[in-house]
């Protein structure tokens, strides 16, 4: 099974497994990390599970959709180009170690 | 907090984020683990293995480890404010420092279905969910009652199930409370090409039923349609009679300040059970998961010591016949005119509603930048040249500069 890593804004990791299918939002729901939020449930219409990930993984992810690009406007924390809606990555077995890491706020 | 929904969910979450020491207590009818609502009438419906465990905002051990007190399968009797306590079923006492009402909403009766009859389906919950799903399948005749957003968005769940479907709705359009008839026009035949019969401008006015089980409805202009499945989806009223037998002020909904707080100093409402001030002069109880959550958060930072007034552009969604339907702002607040961008023939536009100057509402098809746009202009109050907004040759985003 996949792992993935979540890195708070304070630096703390938590590692959890996520089995492929899911999405990287619904992986830290289910394992009580905290720092996402997801309030729409993953329709990419509120931009509270937004995360950073690495220039490195970035290129691996599948490409953003409008609707995700511009949500990402409306995120509480900076939007960089490392973010992205954690509810639009969905797990598969290539994102086996994936990290992202999570901006300070989400609302 | 009296209620697990959204709402109830989210201010214990948000009050344990901001204070990790207060004590917290969320107390919920359902014996379910708190969850996600808008599945239920699409993705939910629709899957062919939905996993009901994703629904849930958070695993058993959240609360455990947030020491977030989870009372499941809990009934508040009457609440107390001059003890300051909530009285359960059982007659457990609890006593409060500061009550969230965030009972939510249920869904409306028809007055002519006989209760308990067999093939009836309502939806607010997860349980009305499981048990409609197990009886629609290819080729059963499903006929839903009103064309609201639960209704429509059933209807292409079951249509993408394989069943004949038929919506009724006794307005002269659909979703006729919440859209302009520009977008009630587009869906309208969005479903009809999804082989909806969709039947509008009549009522039902009896149920026609086999035993205990219904066979089909008849309908006010006298035609007869045959059902094995009946899903009433008809709108909601707000839970608000503990707060009517407490005495706080209540008026199809609990009636709160621009602090969220009721008529009690120390009892909140949020969500759908809510009725607040979005303007001085406008009175408004919404059914969204966005009321939900952002009073959550208001009523969270309230406890916290903050004083600020609410003050939040609503925004709403909607998927159905495979467009996506998104909403900022309230199309019901008062305008004197609309004017679209885009064309309903390239299946991505959008309505925006002005009072004067002001944008106060937009709904965008497929078209999510616009979206995102309007909400900004609606939060910032600036003054827009209206004429800008249809054309199309400049960008969006243009708007905002």
């Amino acid at each position: 099974m996949p792992k993935l890593t979540y890195v708070s804004a304070d630096g703390d990791a938590e590692v959890v497994d996520a089995p492929s299918g899911t999405s990287v939002m619904m992986a830290a729901l289910s394992n009580s990390v905290d720092g996402i939020l997801a309030e729409c449930g993953g329709q990419a219409m509120c931009a509270t599970c937004h995360v950073y990930v690495t220039d490195e993984w970035r290129a691996r992810l599948p490409e953003m959709a409008e609707d995700e690009d511009m949500m990402l406007d409306e995120a509480h924390s900076e939007r960089l180009p490392q973010s992205r809606l954690s509810c639009q990555i969905p797990v598969t077995e290539d994102l086996d170690g994936l990290v992202v890491e999570l901006p300070p706020t989400q609302a | 907090m009296v209620g697990s929904g959204h709402g109830g969910f989210a201010v214990a979450s948000a009050v344990r984020e901001r204070d990790p020491l207060v004590e917290v207590v969320l107390i919920g009818r359902e014996a379910e683990l708190p969850y996600q609502r808008p599945p239920l009438s699409k993705a939910f419906l629709a899957a062919d293995e939905p996993n009901a465990d994703e629904l849930h905002f958070r695993p058993q051990n959240y609360y455990d480890e947030h020491r977030i007190g989870l009372w499941l399968n809990a009934r508040v009797e009457k609440v107390e404010p001059h003890h300051g306590e909530v009285l359960l079923a059982g007659g457990k006492r609890v006593p409060y420092d500061s009550l969230v009402l965030a009972t939510g909403a249920r869904p409306r009766r028809l007055p002519c279905v006989p209760a308990g009859l067999g093939g009836v389906h309502e939806l607010g919950t997860k349980a009305d969910a499981v048990r409609l799903r197990s009886d629609l399948g290819e080729g059963r005749r499903v006929v839903i009652v009103g064309a609201g957003f639960i209704g429509l968005e059933v209807a292409s769940a079951a249509r993408a199930a394989g069943a004949d479907v038929t919506v009724v709705e006794a307005a002269p359009r659909v979703m006729s409370r919440v859209v302009s008839p520009t977008t009630s026009e587009f869906f309208e035949k969005s479903h009809r090409s999804a082989a909806v019969n969709l039947i509008t401008g009549v009522v039902v006015s009896e149920v026609l039923t086999s035993g205990d089980h219904v066979t089909g409805v008849l309908l006010s202009d006298g035609r007869s349609l045959p059902a094995d499945v009946l899903i009433i989806g008809i709108g909601v009223q707000p839970r608000d009679e503990l707060a009517r037998a407490a005495g706080l002020r209540v008026e199809d909904g609990v009636v709160v300040d621009k602090h969220l707080s009721t008529s009690d100093p120390n009892i909140f409402a949020v969500g759908d059970c809510a009725r607040f001030p979005m303007r001085s002069d406008l009175l408004v109880r919404l059914e969204s998961v966005q009321n939900a959550t952002d009073q959550a958060r208001f009523v969270a930072d309230r406890l916290a010591g903050s004083s600020e007034h609410y003050e939040q552009v609503p925004w709403f969604w909607s998927s159905q016949a495979g467009h996506k339907l998104q909403i900022a702002g309230l199309p019901t607040a008062p305008h004197d005119r609309t004017v679209q961008r885009g064309r309903l023939e390239d299946g991505r536009f959008s309505v925006f509603f002005f009072d004067g100057d002001l944008l106060v509402a937009c709904e965008s098809v497929n078209a999510p930048a616009d979206h995102v746009v309007a909400r900004r202009l609606i939060q910032s109050g600036t003054a827009l040249d209206s004429e800008r907004v249809s054309d199309t040759t400049a960008p969006v985003r243009a708007l905002l500069n």
